[in-house]
């Protein structure tokens, strides 16, 4: 049945993988789709409706075909009721009246079965569209009539919510930018989504669905842009009083001026640059806005963190390679440990003790925006509480602990039965592994 | 503006973080502060001089009758919903007015208190007081009980609500409430970024109102599966109790996971733990996935008794057996465990898989097949029906026309990739008021127009009833069909100023439905004025304005206190329509004594030391949260030693109210 409802679905949608192409059922879709919208829609800009990326183009299908098809049960539905309402009217003595009448079993069965058919044919829909237009799936076509050649290497970009602006890294072109995207046209494009503090949702109507960015967590977006556009990205997630104004302006160039924008960030990436509000939005008394430019690196980075708002397009001419994974990991900070650091030694069954004094590398939601602002005011203390802790914890000095306290982990495959001896066999349990590679930041 | 980084950091041991700077200094909170604080010292003195105190006490507030404490919980979520309505229309002029530049009247810290507060108050404090009043009044007259299973649990459940209530309004002049939209997502929500009062006003408001909403949900479960009369078969209970039994049932199943939550994320803020934080193995997805198995479960806790309270009135003033009795339960049956199975739907933007994604879309979908049957079943109630418009089936047939609309932009967005676009928009926001409003809201008021005349004796004004429907309809549809559009447009909810001027002219719009809404309001409180000033005028002697068919309708209007003389026995499912057809005659004697619950006043006490320790809680007094947790549970403690629970009315006293309403019924001519 699923392999019926794709097929159908193909014919929907116009993939280009499929064999026939029913222009005709396409053409209907189209027209209806056309009536039911147009009357609220003529006067406006539906951006949701006429994007100009491809996946976005297919979920706006979706939503076409989908009201379409429920209209199928709603029309009638509402329809008899202003009829029924009408008709049956107590001033109508004409009208039939039935007060003991309360069961039909073929309209019970006609009740039941036309929404029943209704939802098999979306439930098909929904199961097929959503596998195809997963945000994790590479996108197999560039448009309806061209698929992705097989050697085609997708533009990466990852994608940093701050609060609240948004950083883009590109890490192929070596640039970086903060409120400003810009991506080639007919290219496919992979997006690394995370957040720095709290959750946001990383949306571009004209080209994709949204995903939601999250702190210490990573999602993805696959998708492209067809037609060089000027359009407008944002959160569509709440995330605190900057939230109105987290928006970017995003352009699609062909690959040409991609390129040449590319080579201007290089260009203008190197002077320093406002990082903060317009000038003309700032208060005298306020503190003075950080300048960024050139190269960001770690430091630049915790500056940009901090969070403000309506913040202007910045531009990196060079960006650590390291910075992103960094950020998804927690340990942007110098002296944190990496989530990623943490979770390999607790899967070689952790340190005992000795692990106690991780915990303190771990801290990192005490740095929110609030305290960021507060920690200003009295720099040093959280730092002072935060070794006074480590002192309390552990018997010896930090860093003092002998080699011996560190047990050697646990084999992780013992766990699962792996390591053990088959039952019958004479032979010993094999070795433990002694050491485990220490994970070492670079 | 710059970014506000107000310090809020002292303690002190007697008034833990409670300072001068807890009064909002912004001049709008103020104003309102002055005219609440106005209002207040002016009903208290009218209150006192006209020695109300002590019929309040005694009558109203220390009172078990379900009757009563049906009416109380109705009169909350009318205060709280001038409240909530009053944040919706802040949030509507603002949103008009941000365009171009202008920053609008509110600022962010204002503005995002106001819409999560709007929520949070519609939902639990509006829509839930509604629903149980709604159901504590009717389910044990439609059952032929006099009273609930357990009476004072009742009484406690509601003043825990109101205690819930009165911290959320508390937040409004000291303090602040939480600026986190009405689910309070972590980390937004945990100590680093929401370092004050705002969410701990949240999260203390909630658990102490959900303690009342799950006692209720006990005690009506209990009450339907026990107390039904003779002869009422589980599918011979009326519609509405059906609903309400599944309804109660979700309540019970589902409001240990919104304490359960909500403790994760007071010991979280309180005690340091790492559930929720980013650091520490903490993972807000948790608590996300959570305060969504409680929050769509919480949907049909709405959505449910409402349909019950639709088909009751579909079937009243069709004249006519409800179409489908059977497949209307099984419908409600079927809701009720399918709205454990689709939480998901909420968050299908997270990043699940697709396989998880459609599962949970599907299954959402689903849901839509026994609504749309329950609609067909009503459709074919009105179907070889003799209508009659009154004021309550007016509201049905504009809830069927608005509800379907809702129900259909619902399904779209179960639509995962349907949902990518639109998850988060004004569409949502227009999809879930479509079918609150359109549902729920429609719902409550219909109710309140069938019932009134059984509560109070007198029917309400016609004239007025239909003022306030037309302009509610009517404002509804401009009010929330422009958002769909601006959904479409690619608009997110909780915006405070916006850059695209061609936005404005769909906020415009949406901010005058807004105004005809108001207007609606305004014509039904005076509505409620003209009914009472000409209430003898409006007088129903009969009890059965509306030719009903359920049981409620047998005893007087208002029903005396022990609701029925005699214990109903009943044949059929409408069982008031049977007895008439019947002829079945009322008993004029051989009463005998009734037995009844007595009113106490440990609901209140044991209310008001839970706000005092839920307020000490936010404030990190500690003392008062020590003193005040020792005094609810010794005064829990000193109540069981409480042996005057019951008394006996006299078969005298009952023969006496008989004969009084034999006499006003033969004044009637009935």
């Amino acid at each position: 049945m699923f392999a019926l409802a794709a097929s159908a679905y193909r014919a929907i949608m116009r993939d280009p993988e499929s064999p026939q192409k029913p222009r005709f059922l396409r053409a209907s879709f189209r027209t209806l789709a056309a009536l039911a919208l147009m009357g609220a829609l003529a006067a406006c800009n539906s951006v949701v409706l006429r994007p100009a990326g491809d996946v976005a183009r297919q979920q706006s299908d979706l939503v076409v075909v989908s009201t379409v098809l429920m209209l199928i049960i709603i029309v009638p539905v509402m329809a008899l009721t202003v009829f029924f309402a009408w008709r049956y009217r107590a001033s109508n003595s004409a009208a039939e009246y039935q007060p003991d009448w309360d069961h039909s079993t073929q309209l019970e069965l006609v009740i039941w079965a036309a929404p029943l058919l209704i939802i098999i044919c979306l439930g098909a829909l929904t199961w097929v569209g959503t596998h195809l237009l997963d945000p994790y799936r590479a996108i197999g076509r560039l448009d309806e009539h061209t698929p992705v050649a097989p050697d085609a290497r997708p533009l990466e970009i990852d994608v940093v919510a701050l609060d609240w602006k948004w950083l883009f890294i590109y890490p192929e072109q070596g640039v970086a930018t903060v409120n400003e995207l810009v991506v080639p046209t007919g290219r496919p494009l992979q997006f690394r989504i995370t957040s720095s503090s709290v959750m946001n949702s990383f949306y571009v109507p004209a080209m994709a669905g949204q995903i939601y960015a999250m702190p210490g967590m990573e999602t993805r977006l696959h998708a492209v842009m067809n037609r060089p556009v000027t359009s407008v990205g944002f959160s569509a997630n709440y995330s605190g009083a900057g939230f109105s104004n987290m928006r970017f302006p995003v352009r699609a160039l062909g690959s040409d001026g991609f390129d040449r924008w590319i080579g201007e960030v290089r260009a203008t990436g190197v002077k320093p640059q406002p990082a903060g509000r317009p000038a003309d939005d700032v208060v005298p008394g306020d503190p003075p806005v950080p300048m960024l430019g050139g190269t960001l690196d770690r430091a630049a980075y915790l500056t940009l963190e901090k969070p403000s708002e309506k913040v202007p397009s910045i531009r990196f001419a060079a960006v650590d390679p390291q910075l992103y994974d960094a950020v998804v990991n927690m340990c942007v900070e110098p002296g944190k440990m990496c989530t990623s650091e943490m979770m390999a030694i607790d899967m070689r069954g952790g340190l005992g003790k000795a692990g106690i004094r991780n915990v303190s590398m771990l801290a990192y939601d005490k740095h929110g925006r609030q305290a960021t602002l507060a920690a200003k005011a009295n720099p040093g203390e959280a730092v002072r509480r935060e070794l006074a802790w480590v002192r309390a914890l552990c018997a010896r000095a930090p860093g003092k602990t002998p080699d011996g306290t560190v047990r050697p982990p646990l084999d992780p495959r013992a766990l699962g039965g792996a390591g053990l001896p088959a039952p019958g066999t004479a032979q010993s349990r094999a070795p433990a592994s002694a050491s485990f590679p220490l994970l070492s930041r670079n | 503006m710059a970014i506000e980084a107000v310090d809020h950091a002292h303690w002190s041991p007697l008034l833990g973080r409670l300072g001068l700077d807890a009064i909002p200094q912004e001049p709008i909170v103020l104003a309102t502060f002055a005219v609440v604080v106005l209002g207040g010292v002016a009903m208290l003195a009218a209150l006192t001089y006209f020695r109300l105190w002590g019929y309040l006490w005694k009558e109203w507030f220390t009172s078990v009758d379900h009757k009563k404490i049906g009416v109380m919980y109705m009169a909350l979520g009318l205060v709280m919903f001038l409240r909530g309505f009053a944040d919706a229309v802040m949030m509507r002029i603002q949103q008009a007015m941000a365009f171009n530049g202008n920053e609008g009247y509110l600022n962010s810290h204002h503005y995002d208190q106001i819409f999560t507060a709007h929520g949070v108050i519609m939902i639990f404090f509006v829509a839930m007081p509604f629903v149980t009043g709604l159901m504590n009044y009717i389910v044990p007259l439609q059952i032929g009980a006099r009273d609930v299973s357990f009476p004072f649990l009742n009484n406690f459940s509601f003043w825990m609500t109101t205690a819930g209530a009165v911290l959320v309004m508390m937040s409004l002049f000291v303090g602040e409430f939480a600026q986190t939209g009405w689910l309070a997502y972590p980390p937004l929500s945990n100590l680093a970024y929401s370092p004050w009062v705002g969410v701990d006003y949240y999260i203390w408001a909630l658990q102490i109102a959900g303690v009342g909403t799950l006692l209720s949900g006990v005690n009506l479960i209990a009450t339907i599966v026990k107390m039904r009369c003779p002869g009422m078969t589980m599918m011979r209970m009326p519609i509405f109790t059906w609903t309400a039994l599944c309804t109660n049932i979700l309540i019970v199943a589902a409001f240990p996971v919104l304490t359960a939550v909500l403790c994760m994320l007071t010991v979280d803020r309180y005690l340091g733990f790492n559930f929720f934080t980013n650091d520490f193995g903490g993972n807000a997805m948790m608590y996300v996935n959570l305060i969504w198995i409680w929050g769509h479960p919480e949907v049909y806790i709405l959505i449910l008794p409402i349909f019950g309270v639709f088909s009751e009135i579909t079937s009243t003033f069709c004249g006519k057996r409800l179409f489908g009795y059977s497949s209307m339960v099984y419908a409600t049956l079927v809701i009720t465990i399918l709205s454990y199975v689709v939480w998901l739907h909420h968050f299908f933007t997270m990043g699940s898989g697709a396989s998880v994604n459609s599962f949970f879309g599907i299954t959402t979908m689903v849901i839509s097949i026994p609504t749309g049957a329950k609609l067909f079943n009503w459709l074919f109630t009105m179907y070889r029906g003799r209508i009659r418009f009154e004021l309550p089936m007016m509201w049905t047939v504009a809830f069927m026309l608005t509800f379907v609309v809702g129900g259909m932009t619902g399904v779209l967005l179960a639509v995962p990739p349907a949902d990518f676009v639109l998850h988060n928009s004004l569409f949502l926001i227009a999809h879930f008021h479509n079918v609150i409003i359109g549902g729920v809201v429609f719902g409550v008021f219909a109710a309140i127009n069938y019932w009134w005349p059984k509560a109070f004796g007198f029917r309400l004004n016609q004239f007025w009833g239909k003022v306030s429907f037309w302009c509610w309809v009517t404002g509804f549809w401009f009010a929330f069909m422009p958002l769909y559009v601006l959904g479409l447009m690619g608009v997110t909810r909780r915006m405070r100023v916006f850059d695209d001027p061609s936005l404005q002219v769909w906020f415009g719009i949406a901010a005058f439905g807004a105004f005809l809404i108001a207007l609606g309001i305004g014509a039904m409180l005076i509505q409620f004025a003209v009914s009472i000033r000409n209430r003898e005028a409006l007088r129903d002697e009969t009890g059965d304005p509306w030719d009903g068919r359920t049981l409620e309708w047998s005893t007087s209007s208002p029903p005396p206190e022990y609701n029925f003389a005699f214990t109903p026995i009943v044949h059929d499912i409408d069982a008031w329509a049977d007895m008439k057809a019947c002829k079945v005659a009322r008993p004029l004697g051989g009463f005998r004594p009734i037995h009844m619950p007595k009113g106490t006043g440990t609901g209140v006490i044991l209310a008001g030391l839970s706000t005092a320790l839920g307020f000490a809680m936010i404030w990190y007094i500690w003392w008062l949260a020590a003193l005040s947790f020792v005094g609810i549970i010794g005064y829990a403690i000193v109540h069981t030693f409480n042996y005057r629970r019951d008394y006996h009315i006299p078969a005298a006293t009952v023969a006496e109210t008989e004969a009084a309403r034999t006499r006003r019924l033969a004044a009637a001519g009935a």
